[in-house]
């Protein structure tokens, strides 16, 4: 499934539409302690987290995720979004809880 | 051929931390290493990177690239480490509310370090400072 295939679903929006939309989300994760998610989280995967600073896009960007989405209508952070656009990473946001984000993931086959 | 990069990294720089780890990994890109290689010493190089932001009174880190093998020194002028092997025990950290509300702290840092490297070495002397010397089979 494609970044931009979810982002066809009204729930998501993506804070920088700038970026490539066009990655392929590969695997899923869910974490907010940067360490863990540096050990586990797959190339490609959507990371779903409620950390808003700046420093999840270098986590993203070494990971070479497909995109980060903020869940429960968390704030994004000015600078996380500059870092993001300069990273391509997107940035995704939904008022849906991780567990309810993760279901559609997991509905989509991923 | 032999090749060499320095970062300096300052405590609390939290907005420009990863930086370091970023330009290592589009030099080892661009050298044309191993995705697998790349990955290990992005995770260990950002967990440094953090190390050095979070706990140290300022350090740096060098990254030496060789035919064979990268060595990826993290060194800081203190306050140095009281029981390493506490340190190593994953879950252990010193951190302060405020990073680990950040999501830093978790105890994984070393841990993380560890896993990766292919060999690791740390050495540390309170009021001195700690260092780490990580290697990579390339």
């Amino acid at each position: 499934m494609k970044v931009s295939a979810l982002l066809e679903n009204k729930e998501f929006k993506c804070l920088n539409p700038q970026v490539g939309i066009e990655g392929v989300i590969k695997s899923g994760y869910v974490g907010d302690l940067l360490s863990w998610v540096m050990a586990n989280a797959g190339h490609g995967c959507a990371w779903v987290t409620i950390q808003t600073h700046v420093n999840i896009i270098a986590v993203a960007s070494l990971l070479e995720m497909s995109c980060v989405i903020i869940p429960e209508g968390a704030e994004v952070e000015e600078s996380t979004l500059e870092r993001a656009i300069i990273e391509d990473i997107p940035i995704i946001i939904t008022g849906l809880n991780a567990f309810e984000v993760c279901k559609i993931l997991g509905n989509a086959g991923i | 051929m032999s090749y060499e990069l320095v970062f300096d990294v300052k405590r609390g720089d939290f907005d420009t931390a990863g930086e370091a780890s970023r330009k290592i990994k589009r030099t080892l890109q661009q050298l044309g290493v191993s995705n697998k290689v790349i990955r290990k010493v992005s995770i260990a190089g950002y967990e440094g990177e953090m190390n050095l932001a979070i706990h140290s009174s300022g350090g740096r880190i060098v990254l030496q690239v060789g035919e064979e093998e990268l060595v990826l020194t993290i060194e800081d002028v203190g306050p140095g480490i009281a029981n390493i092997d506490l340190a190593m025990t994953a879950g252990w950290s010193t951190a302060g509310d405020e990073v680990r509300q950040m999501g830093f702290g978790a105890g994984m840092g070393l841990p993380n370090m560890k896993n990766n490297a292919d060999s690791f070495e740390i050495s540390s002397k309170i009021g001195e400072g700690t260092k780490i010397v990580m290697k990579f089979f390339v």
